[in-house]
């Protein structure tokens, strides 16, 4: 019988019973398509060849198990392995990006070191300077708490020990210097971005 | 007449997958073994 005529049901049925060659006939009856239909999803040669290889050995896989269900939908039951293959395929591709450094594309442009340039630089010590002018416009027991804290790192235990006062005066004190210093970056209209 | 150097369109949009993809996935076919035993199914590669 031609092998053309064969319906992919009767090709199933055989391969289960033994007959390796209806693989063969299945595979090269719906690997266009198939193929195709994974690559309009990944756009990639090696990819798709990948995620096809998986489809077929989980259908080999499924097949020889006797875990499938014959309901006349060989193909479409194939196209949804490879659609979740897929679906896969992109779920680790987010957890871990791949780059091509091809085309114009240059991976090393959004590299950086972190180290600023020389205008990131002067804007940066210019709202150190800033800053460090408000907080001079403190009073004295907020701008005290405060340099302890930001500056000096030093816990609000040790700032409650070092001025006598308790720690909730200590973290009152610390709340009341920020919203002055927002205060004052309003009056004076200050940009503190880099 | 000038000779024409052009590859054959219909060869190279073709989408198929490599000989080397459909023999790999024969061949494991032909050597994948899945016994049954007391209900558990094993799967063993005979190369």
């Amino acid at each position: 019988m031609n092998s053309q005529s064969i319906s992919d049901a009767t090709l199933v049925s055989q391969y289960i019973q033994g007959d390796e060659p209806s693989l063969s006939i299945l595979i090269k009856r719906h690997q266009q398509r198939l193929y195709s239909f994974i690559y309009s999803k990944v756009y990639d040669r090696d990819v798709t060849e990948d995620v096809f290889q998986d489809t077929f050995i989980k259908v080999i896989r499924t097949l020889k198990r006797g875990n499938y269900n014959e309901e006349g939908k060989f193909l479409p039951w194939v196209m949804r392995i490879a659609h979740n293959l897929v679906i896969d395929h992109f779920r680790k591709n987010n957890r871990m990006p791949k780059f091509n450094n091809s085309g114009d594309f240059d991976i090393f442009s959004v590299l950086s070191d972190g180290a600023l340039n020389a205008e990131g630089e002067l804007v940066k010590s210019q709202i150190v300077h800033d800053v460090r002018a408000m907080v001079e416009e403190l009073p004295e027991e907020q701008k005290s708490v405060l340099v302890m804290r930001m500056y000096n790192d030093m816990s609000f235990k040790e700032i409650s020990e070092n001025t006598g006062v308790s720690i909730n005066t200590a973290l009152g004190r610390m709340r009341y210097a920020l919203i002055n210093l927002r205060k004052l970056i309003e009056k004076h209209n200050i940009v503190l971005t880099n | 007449m000038a000779k024409l150097y052009i590859e054959n369109p219909s060869d190279s949009n073709t989408l198929k997958p490599k000989t080397e993809t459909i023999n790999f996935l024969l061949n494991y076919s032909k050597a994948l073994n899945v016994s049954v035993y007391k209900g558990h199914k094993f799967e063993s590669l005979i190369n």
